[in-house]
């Protein structure tokens, strides 16, 4: 009786452990797909101003570097990409003041691909960003502009 | 024995690059363009001469509202390209790559930048003074210039650079990301894909050619 009480607990610590296992592969292999994806789409839409390695171009436009601006305006950023930016900003401890063009093209999945890559490259850590979240991001600067 | 070897053989290496250098020193750059045959009477002789393809004398607007000429360039290589400021496509790529040769050698005199806007309508001289700020150009060994839309099209074609007004492509102007390295005499000496970082890289090796034949 004993003893299978430790066989039960024993492989139920083991199923807890696989499923949490699995969760986490699930997510990374997301991740790694949306990032792959992510980069492709950031050398033909980003990279000409950000640079191949997010570092931007003098003070005409701002680097992808800079973790915490990225992280303060994370649900920003999809509509950031999708229609533009003007106006002074302060990135990585410099201002800018220049003009992004807006990419009404992009769909959210595309975005949600462009902002894992950026992300979780280039020094960045913000982790995962899914469809819906980008969804709900646009939802936020659409209704304000609109 | 052995020692006597390794000697010789160290010298036949240091031959081997002694030579190798001298040989690289004699390199020299085509003249690219058309060129056209002209016969001369010298010494009561007729010979035929060639004449090459030259950029023709100009005036343009520079970013501190100079009016610059042609003979600016006369003392030193310059590089050449056409650009517009508010181009989301090529034009990034292309001066962060002429950025990295313009801090290779600014405040060489013998080497001059020449990037002519071909947005005649909005890059006016200020925003080409802020544009070139924000690049990072801190003296004047970088020109950044605009003209008419005849002036700088024409010189477009004298550079054999592609440049079209096109509503259709990102900026509204389409157009080729060739630098030109011009020579003392304003011949073209060689052409470059700006966009591409190995062509960039040939750029500077043969800009280094020119340099030591103007010696």
């Amino acid at each position: 009786m004993r003893r299978n009480g430790y066989v039960y607990l024993a492989f139920a610590a083991l199923s807890l452990y696989l499923l949490l296992q699995s969760c986490q592969g699930e997510e990374a292999i997301r991740k790694a797909q949306y990032t792959a994806n992510g980069q492709k789409l950031y050398t033909s839409h980003c990279q000409n101003c950000h640079g191949a390695k997010g570092e931007g171009l003098g003070a005409l436009y701002p680097p992808l570097t800079d973790s915490s601006y990225l992280h303060e305006h994370r649900d920003q950023l999809a509509c950031f990409i999708k229609h533009g930016l003007s106006g002074p900003i302060e990135v990585g401890g410099k201002a800018f003041n220049g003009e992004m063009p807006a990419m009404p093209q992009l769909t959210p999945i595309e975005i949600a691909y462009i902002l894992t890559y950026i992300g979780n490259t280039f020094g960045n850590t913000e982790g995962f960003y899914s469809q819906e979240e980008v969804q709900q991001a646009l939802k936020m600067c659409e209704n304000t502009a609109r | 024995m052995q020692k006597t070897h390794f000697i010789a053989g160290l010298f036949g290496l240091a031959m081997a690059f002694s030579s190798g250098c001298s040989g690289s020193g004699t390199e020299k750059l085509p003249i690219l363009g058309s060129r056209e045959p002209v016969e001369k009477e010298v010494d009561g002789k007729i010979v035929t001469d060639t004449i090459y393809h030259q950029i023709p004398d100009f005036q343009l607007l520079n970013q501190d509202s100079v009016r610059i000429s042609s003979q600016l360039f006369d003392n030193s290589v310059y590089i050449a390209d056409f650009f517009f400021t508010s181009c989301p496509s090529i034009c990034p790529i292309m001066q962060r790559n002429l950025l990295e040769v313009y801090n290779e050698y600014k405040g060489d005199p013998r080497v001059k930048f020449l990037s002519h806007s071909l947005d005649f309508k909005h890059d006016s001289p200020a925003v080409l003074k802020a544009y070139a700020q924000k690049l990072g150009v801190t003296n004047d060994q970088w020109q950044f210039v605009t003209g008419t839309k005849a002036e700088i099209y024409g010189l477009a074609d004298s550079y054999m650079v592609y440049a079209k007004e096109d509503s259709n492509v990102p900026g509204g102007f389409d157009h080729s990301g060739y630098f030109l390295l011009v020579d003392k005499d304003k011949h073209i000496r060689g052409a470059y894909d700006g966009t591409d970082k190995a062509q960039v890289e040939l750029l500077r090796s043969d800009l280094e050619i020119l340099l030591k034949a103007n010696e």
